[in-house]
């Protein structure tokens, strides 16, 4: 008991000025430890891959598709560069995105216009959470149901059609919350002002409220393409991959990502996986810059 | 023109025993009738949440934006009831100006202007849309400040600007009647003086009707007062009489400053 009583009197000397600034100096210097060990993680990554796959970057590697492997092991073995790129997967990853974009834009917006107008009614409370739901449904099972939907009865085989669907429906909930929120920050006032004017309905929204939101709309897009641009999972059970350049939509196609997974799988061309992962980040990183810098523009 | 003498006196609207509710049974406004004249001020006065801005509304229908509302009583303009016509039809005749400035950030000084005939998918040659644009920016007195930035976007307008463009836009469609819901209180008073003195001037081509928080105002630049307290319409008569001998005691009341 006596001790009990003793550590709270000496609690309540340390908790003089000097104490106090001790855990301040304790406490900021976490912060800064924490901070820089996050940042520096982001660092070693694009070090990391920089330092092994400067070499790889070319011409070539944006023209030409990767070689067999036996070519790659020839000029691994003398020591050089691998010939050839990954062209069949920059075209066919921006193809997919395509086809998903040509998907989820349009239909997306439409619900997210739809949300916004009626937020309070219970259809639209539904439709809001299957939304959220959906953004947590794991990749792959995406995937199986595009397998199901698509590959099997449609295609009748693996196909580029397939994986659009497959990132379409991964982007379709991104789509839809992004639409909303911008739409809802278009302030009441401006819709009135149309609606004032004799605007009817349909072109108060068109006219007014898209405009009004568009930097918002953009980069929601923006997000949501450069989420579904480093999917694997769902495009491994979709569209297969393709050594050549395939525009044909009901054939397999590749992507970015696939590519990554089959030079992991071959001892000859792994030096091609650092190039390639590069070129994805790069991608990457440039829609979420550009769609950080029109959001900043907005305000 | 028009001839403003005979004009004076001949009701271009008439309300006739409007009562709005929201939900249930909560009467914002409660059996209001009134006639207003043509060419004339009217000022709608009254304490906050006395149903003033859902009257003035009640006139253009934007009240019908507001959910679970309900609207007895007609009101006529021109000897049609406004309950009856299409609301967008209703709208051009029956322009808005609203409290903060909202001109369209998207469009260009000059789109602003002739929004109404671009959302309205109103066609028109080069040249009519210049006239329109300049005279309509000339009667809201801000033809000269704009004339070299037409093209350009508004948002570097004061806020008195702003709420001029939106009243040229407002009466860019020669609307009969213009509303409007406190047009000045996000104003400093030098740009509510101009706005004041605009509408004096434009109450020869157009009846005016506005809400005011502001009594002096009302005082200053109206013909026809309407007190307004818990959604009654107390008294309605000509501004000077209504502001030296008020007939009913609330009248007098608010405006000796007793409550409000």
């Amino acid at each position: 008991m006596d001790n009990i009583i003793n550590i709270g009197k000496t609690a309540g000397l340390l908790s003089s000025i000097g104490y106090r600034k001790a855990k301040n100096n304790i406490f900021k210097i976490l912060v800064m430890v924490f901070s820089f060990l996050t940042i520096s993680m982001v660092f070693l990554i694009i070090g990391t891959l920089l330092v092994k796959g400067y070499k790889q970057i070319n011409l070539a590697f944006f023209t030409q598709v990767a070689p067999d492997t036996f070519t790659a092991m020839m000029a691994t073995a003398n020591g050089e560069v691998i010939p050839g790129g990954i062209v069949n997967g920059i075209l066919g990853s921006i193809y997919l995105v395509l086809i998903a974009s040509v998907i989820a834009i349009p239909t997306g917006m439409v619900i997210g216009v739809y949300l916004s107008e009626n937020s309070k009614k219970k259809y639209a409370c539904l439709i809001r959470d299957i939304a959220d739901v959906m953004q947590g449904v794991p990749s792959i099972v995406i995937g199986i149901i595009a397998y199901i939907w698509v590959v099997v009865p449609l295609t009748k085989g693996y196909s580029v059609l397939a994986g659009g669907v497959a990132l379409a429906i991964m982007m379709l909930p991104l789509i839809v919350r992004s639409t909303e929120e911008s739409l809802k920050m278009v302030p009441d006032t401006l819709k009135e002002a149309a609606i004032a004017l004799g605007t009817p309905y349909y072109k108060v929204i068109w006219r007014v409220l898209i405009p009004t939101s568009f930097s918002g709309l953009i980069s929601g897009i923006l997000l949501a393409v450069s989420r579904v641009l480093g999917e694997t999972a769902p495009l491994m059970l979709t569209t297969l991959g393709n050594p050549d350049v395939n525009w044909n939509v009901a054939k397999p196609g590749s992507a970015v990502p696939l590519l990554i997974w089959q030079f992991y799988n071959d001892p000859n061309m792994v030096n091609l996986i650092w190039s390639s992962t590069i070129f994805l980040m790069g991608f990457v990183l440039i829609l979420n810059l550009i769609s950080k810098w029109i959001g900043a523009k907005r305000k | 023109m028009i001839n403003t003498k005979e004009n004076t006196t001949t009701p271009v609207m008439s309300i006739e025993d409007i009562s709005i509710s929201y939900g249930d049974d909560k009467y914002a406004v409660k059996h209001v009738s009134a006639e207003i004249e043509a060419h004339s001020i009217t000022a709608i006065m009254g304490p906050s949440g006395c149903g003033k801005t859902t009257l003035l509304r009640a006139i253009n229908r934007m009240h019908e934006l507001y959910p679970n509302i309900s609207t007895e009583g007609k009101i006529l303009l021109g000897g049609d009831n406004i309950y009856e016509m299409p609301t967008m039809n209703l709208r051009r005749k029956i322009g808005m100006v609203f409290q903060r400035p909202n001109p369209f950030p998207t469009l260009s000084i000059y789109d602003n202007v002739i929004a109404g005939y671009r959302l309205n998918g109103i066609r028109m040659k080069k040249q009519e849309r210049d006239e329109i644009v300049e005279k309509s920016l000339r009667d809201v007195a801000l033809w000269d400040e704009v004339k070299d930035t037409l093209h350009s976007k508004g948002n570097f307008l004061s806020g008195g600007q702003q709420q001029r463009l939106c009243l040229a836009r407002t009466i860019a469609f020669r609307p009969k009647v213009i509303l409007l819901d406190e047009p000045t209180s996000a104003l400093d008073p030098i740009s509510t003086s101009k706005i004041e003195d605009l509408l004096v001037e434009l109450k020869k081509d157009y009846t005016i009707i506005m809400v005011t928080h502001n009594m002096s105002q009302a005082a200053r630049i109206s013909d026809k007062s309407m007190f307004m307290y818990l959604g009654e319409l107390v008294e309605y008569d000509n501004t000077k009489k209504m502001f030296t001998t008020p007939t009913d005691p609330r009248t007098e009341a608010y405006l000796t400053g007793k409550f409000g």
